[in-house]
């Protein structure tokens, strides 16, 4: 049934029909309404039987997860930006012990500086944490992947992770096709752990393992991970047959077909990307668009196939690896390793700043005219950063360089755009 | 049937059967409902044999007492969360595990919260009958491990959480945690300098801090008194909500104690005052071991290397004496000479 829902209204009712049988929660803007949301399910009895767990921080959270997890109980948690990494030698562990968890991450920029607003920088810091990372384009993927989250998580025994674009998708209001509670209940079956905390055949769980077996314990994390590259497109089919709509999938690709550049980015950042590319196509630029679903298992092969015959790659990415560049660039370059295809990155919309369409449309030209450099940051304001410069030329001890450069620009700290 | 705060009352009557100097309780004259669960044949040993902590480990005893009380409180249904820590790692050198129970070691400082998610699970599921005993070293507990555990007292999970308290970081080599006492060398404290060994006025009493939660139960006990230990094991068993129990287990490695004298040396830290055996309910001190024979701090800190600093040809009476006025503080605060305590 189509409703006008908030982003996070509506992950919350889908993962509320996904009938978890542990919540814990810890707040953390922009993942807020998801959790309140639930809390309100719980409490009114629409969520039975669920235990809702307010815990005293994100560690807290993803350990009470864990908990649950192996004692046999379906487990979701919510959480972003400041509270991942507060939580983050947990969820290492989580995936380590092979444990199933759900968790949203609503992206959101780490401070410092503090910011509230949306980039990817969070949930990248996790990419390589074991997890299964997927990324959703719209309010109605963000919805829908939870329920292929559940699945996916308990068929492989690995925790998955979905990302949401903080505010931009978790609040904003958009026509979302509601599951019905039969439908998910026919797609997800109950919880069947492969491993149990049970009294009545005591297992011994997070023994030490040394030399002797790590590399094998975690190549088999590897290789759970390399099985999901075929799980992913296989259960996203069945939910197209169950719910009538894609959602999911390794990518999705936008007038690929005969394309000599290809734009591929994460998450919500498509939707302006895809605008972008129906100007330039109007104008007969053979130019496309990849947005990657699953970014953890890295879709190598899709790429490959996806991006066959294309000359130029450029991504758009919301997180910066400081002192190298973008982070799916490289992963992009190992994809395409010998089909001669050219690369570059676009760091965009870091902690929060619009990514305009004017300004898209600069750098794809200038990508499809061959004068895009390696690494590009949208809209950067290098003036500010040379005064900045300048000042701690000239002064020792020119204080923090964060309020220097904003009191430099006269701007308040909510200014968005 | 009256239980006792260390299991030394039967019926109406007290009955006394330890032997002076030694404690020994005469376990096979007591009535069975209050018999040690280690002379039971059929005892679960939780923490089985085999193991590899060192000769004289407290936490190994009393971690096997504690969880086999439990495991005879619970109709041997308990699943465990454990920290990391000596503990964990002696235990479980996989493929051989010594446990005999369902255990889960996650992370060091998250075993309160782990062990939340399985009463959760356990409680969503139906399982009513199957109870969660959390359990760590002092570094885990009271200081990396302390936020959660804050956290799993004030919700008043149904969780027994027991601290195995050896006062210091043992697993990784001997250094100073918060429940270090004054004076102690450790490898972080070391026994050099002006003044050697752990700075006064520091650390913090977790069970004091625990009551402070309002909790159904807390207690400290010893390996010195494992009946006592057994007993209040079994009294959290009894109850439901957070319960927390803080177990003082000498560490011969760490003390630097011979492995015979383990017993001995917590026996002393009893004796002389300074680890208060007391328990409290719903925040307010409802029993309290008695002091037997009443030592001076001086014959406690003797029998142990860390420290060694404060005696030897200039003893280092002063900072001997602040030790004896902790030992006199806590002797006066928890009333452990008052008549009419039991002993
Ligand atoms: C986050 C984290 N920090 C540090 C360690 C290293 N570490 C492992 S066990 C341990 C000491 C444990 O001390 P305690 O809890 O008192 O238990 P004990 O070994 O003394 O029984 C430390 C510091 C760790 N495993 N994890
Ligand atoms: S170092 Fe201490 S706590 Fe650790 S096993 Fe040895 S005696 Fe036990
Ligand atoms: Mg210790």
């Amino acid at each position: 049934m189509f409703r006008q829902l908030e982003g996070s209204q509506a992950i919350a009712e889908t993962v509320a029909m996904c009938r978890p049988e542990v919540i814990c929660a810890y707040p953390i803007t922009p993942q807020t309404h998801i959790v309140e949301g639930l809390a309100t399910l719980v409490k009114n009895g629409t969520l039975s039987p669920c235990e809702y767990i307010n815990v005293e921080s994100e560690f807290a959270a993803m350990s009470v997860a864990i908990g649950a997890s192996a004692a046999g109980a379906r487990a979701y948690t919510a959480t972003a930006s400041q509270g991942i990494l507060f939580m983050a030698e947990a969820v290492y562990n989580a995936s380590g012990l092979g444990l199933p968890i759900v968790m949203t991450v609503g992206n959101r920029a780490i401070g410092a500086p503090i910011n509230i607003w949306n980039d990817h920088t969070d949930s990248m810091s996790m990419r390589d944490a074991g997890w299964i990372q997927l990324y959703a384009e719209t309010n109605q993927e963000a919805a829908d992947l939870h329920i292929l989250a559940f699945r996916l998580a308990e068929e492989i025994s690995l925790p998955v992770m979905v990302c949401v674009d903080g505010f931009i998708l978790t609040h904003a209001f958009e026509r979302v096709d509601m599951p019905t509670q039969e439908q998910i209940d026919s797609y997800l079956p109950p919880y069947a752990p492969r491993q149990l905390l049970d009294v009545d055949e005591p297992v011994t769980i997070g023994a030490m393992v040394g030399p002797e077996a790590y590399t094998e314990v975690r190549y088999l994390a590897h290789h759970r991970q390399m099985d999901a590259l075929e799980l992913i497109p296989r259960l996203s089919a069945e939910f197209r047959e169950t719910f009538g709509r894609d959602s999911g999938g390794l990518l999705h690709t936008y007038r690929t077909e005969d394309a000599e550049t290809v734009v591929v980015s994460l998450g919500s950042v498509n939707g302006t990307i895809k605008d972008v590319i129906d100007e330039f196509r109007d104008e007969g630029v053979r130019i496309g668009a990849i947005s990657i679903c699953s970014f953890r298992p890295f879709p190598m092969e899709s790429l490959r196939v996806a991006l066959a015959g294309v000359r130029r790659v450029v991504t758009v990415e919301k997180s910066l690896a400081i002192g190298l560049g973008g982070n799916v660039a490289p992963e992009v370059r190992e994809a395409l390793a010998g089909m001669g295809i050219s690369v570059a990155t676009i760091i965009a919309g870091l902690g929060g700043r619009a990514i305009t369409r004017s300004s898209l449309r600069g750098v794809f030209r200038d990508a499809v005219e061959e004068r895009l450099p390696p690494l590009t940051f949208l809209d950067l304001d290098l003036d500010l950063v040379h005064r900045q410069l300048e000042r701690e030329r000239a002064d020792r001890r020119s204080g923090p360089a964060a309020e220097s450069m904003l009191k430099d620009l006269g701007a308040v700290a909510s200014r968005v755009g | 049937m009256e239980a006792a705060t260390n299991g030394q009352t039967v019926g109406p009557a007290r009955v006394r059967f330890y032997q002076t100097g030694t404690f020994t309780v005469g376990n096979r004259l007591l009535d069975v409902s209050v018999q040690s669960v280690q002379s039971d044949p059929r005892r679960n040993n939780s923490l089985n044999s085999g193991h590899r902590a060192c000769q004289g480990c407290g936490e190994a005893l009393g971690a096997r007492y504690a969880l086999d009380a439990a495991m005879r409180a619970t109709k041997n249904r308990i699943v465990v969360a454990n920290a990391t820590g000596c503990l964990e790692v002696f235990s479980t050198p996989y493929p051989e595990s010594s446990w005999r129970v369902p255990w889960l070691h996650s992370l060091f400082g998250n075993a309160p919260a782990v062990a939340t998610g399985i009463a959760a699970a356990l409680k969503v599921k139906g399982k009513d009958d199957v109870r969660v005993v959390a359990q760590g070293g002092d570094g885990g507990t009271v200081d990396i491990g302390f936020g959660c555990l804050s956290g799993m007292f004030e919700r008043n999970d149904d969780v027994l959480y027991i601290c195995y308290d050896n006062e210091a970081y043992m697993n990784t080599g001997v250094q100073r945690s918060s429940a270090t006492p004054a004076g102690a060398k450790t490898n972080t404290t070391p026994g050099v300098g002006e003044e050697p060994g752990n700075v006064f006025g520091q650390g913090k009493s977790v069970p004091l801090i625990a009551m402070a939660h309002g909790i159904p139960y807390v207690a400290t006990a010893s390996v010195a008194d494992l009946r006592d230990l057994e007993y209040k094991v079994q009294k959290a068993m009894g109850l439901h909500g957070a319960r927390y129990i803080h177990v003082h287990v000498p560490c011969p490695l760490g003390w630097g104690s011979a492995p015979s004298d383990t017993i001995r040396v917590a026996r002393l830290a009893i004796e002389s005052g300074l680890f208060p055996v007391f328990e409290a309910e719903w925040g307010e001190v409802t029993g309290r071991r008695r002091i037997r024979d009443l030592v001076p701090a001086q014959a406690y800190l003797e029998a142990q290397g860390r420290f060694r600093h404060l005696f030897g040809k200039h003893p280092d009476t002063r900072r001997i004496a602040w030790i004896q006025d902790i030992a006199n503080r806590n002797i006066r605060r928890f009333g452990l000479l008052d008549e009419g305590v039991q002993s």
